[in-house]
């Protein structure tokens, strides 16, 4: 066990300072730069907080789907290979489901602002 | 200094030339530059763009149809009334400028999300979707006969590349992999007619005034093809830039798209159009994962490109929305 504070709260504490104190310092393609590395920064931050649990109820919605266990990578490759046999469709019960299920929490952490994901996000709640 | 050839270059071809000034890169990479100058002349300065590939960089990507191409599809769009710079100059080996040509400088905005929200295009954003239409139609009626030397694509060869693309990125995508067999299924074959395509007409490659659109830019992609093509890749939901409800570039709607291409004459196929979106969909979702690629094996190593490999879950929820919708 490592010891704290946690990896989400080092990257928080760099992305912030990043945004707050630097930010103002810079102009130009250098500003540009310094808005993409801070939005990776965020980026990881959500993937930190999020991935845990996130695989863990793809990994669980993959082994009821496929009927066989493994990684979250061995899964998801698996599946992708019997949708391209044609094994599993769209008819498949429950397929469509874990494909807008996985996808929304990928998009939690990739591109929250992203104008589908909020149409979505909108229809859950 | 890169004036000191266009100088050269201008006085040789623009009668009354006296030299060039305010040469700026507007956009590069390694092997394609963009330049903006002004021709200076004594009936007050001329605006031009420089495209061109520097010297030793002559070898274009497989899909690109060459400076070249671009060049004489630009001027023949020019010639056929669809809006277009027009070319003054091919480069020659003694211009010492590489390959490449020198074109009109069209004003307006290009980039996307200024059209959309700046008050400056409001007046013209309601039209936008119905001129696009016409424009694609004149774009396919280009005359074939006169057209450079293109590559050929139909729909069931275009499945086969980006198949090959997504496999050789070795990324297993449940969602594309759905869309592949989706494509599959809907293949609609060889279309009726081939035409010039431009392949990749959409928001972002248009020069836009308050007027409506003042330039189709970025020809490189020019094929053969299905015309709907054309109308499928303009209706991306990556190319609506947050309007997501307003299919045409986040201008207007697919149906007012249709009637300015029918205004002009030419047919349109609702459900060839559908297949070409959901392909431009899942093939701008390929790119995003070949750039992570370009970025993992270097020599670009930007955190740009690293972040684009983030932007392919955009197009599995578009891919999604297009395929297996939830309620409404």
């Amino acid at each position: 066990m490592q010891d704290e504070p946690t990896p989400i709260e080092l990257t928080k504490a760099v992305a912030d300072f990043l945004r707050n104190d630097i930010t103002p310092l810079i102009s130009g393609h250098q500003a540009f730069k310094l808005r993409v590395a801070i939005n990776i920064l965020d980026l990881v931050t959500r993937q930190l907080i999020r991935e845990d649990e996130g695989d863990a109820r793809e990994v669980e919605r993959l082994r009821v789907l496929l009927g066989i266990e493994g990684s979250v990578t061995e899964l998801n490759r698996a599946l992708a290979g019997r949708i391209a046999k044609g094994e599993v469709d769209l008819a498949t019960p429950g397929l469509a489901e874990h494909l807008w299920a996985t996808t929304m929490d990928k998009l939690a952490v990739d591109q929250p602002n992203y104008a589908s994901y909020k149409r979505e996000l909108s229809r859950d709640s | 200094m890169i004036e000191a050839e266009l100088s050269r270059s201008v006085r040789r071809w623009c009668p009354g030339a006296t030299g060039v000034t305010g040469a700026a890169k507007l956009s590069g990479g390694a092997s394609q530059e963009t330049w903006r100058f002004d021709i200076l002349h004594p009936n007050g300065p001329i605006g031009a763009i420089l495209r061109r590939s520097p010297k030793g960089y002559g070898a274009a990507p497989t899909r690109a149809a060459g400076l070249g191409a671009e060049a004489q599809l630009m001027q023949l769009a020019y010639e056929g009334g669809v809006p277009s710079p027009r070319v003054m100059h091919v480069l020659t080996p003694e211009d010492d400028l590489g390959t490449g040509f020198i074109m009109q400088r069209v004003e307006g905005e290009t980039i996307a999300r200024k059209i959309l929200r700046d008050d400056e295009y409001a007046a013209a954003r309601p039209i936008l979707a119905r001129q696009i239409g016409g424009i694609l139609a004149g774009l396919h009626r280009l005359p074939k006969d006169k057209l450079p030397e293109l590559r050929s694509r139909g729909a069931t060869q275009e499945i086969s590349e980006f198949e090959r693309d997504y496999r050789s990125l070795d990324w297993p995508k449940p969602v594309f992999e759905l869309a592949l067999r989706w494509l599959r299924d809907h293949d609609p074959g060889p279309s009726a007619e081939t035409t010039l395509v431009h392949g990749d007409f959409r928001n972002g490659n248009l020069i836009i005034g308050a007027d409506g659109v003042r330039a189709v830019l970025d020809w490189e992609l020019a094929h053969l093809g299905d015309p709907m093509e054309d109308l499928g890749w303009v209706c991306v939901n990556s190319w609506r830039f947050g309007e997501i409800d307003k299919p045409v570039g986040g201008f207007g709607s697919r149906e007012e798209l249709f009637a300015g291409y029918e205004a002009a004459g030419r047919k349109v196929d609702v459900a060839r159009v559908k297949f070409w979106e959901v392909m431009g969909t899942l093939r701008w979702g390929i790119m995003c994962g070949g750039m992570m690629q370009r970025f993992r094996e270097g020599p670009d190593h930007s955190m740009e490109r690293a972040m684009i490999g983030r932007r392919a879950s955009e197009t599995e929820i578009d891919l999604l929305r297009l395929l297996a919708p939830r309620g409404s």
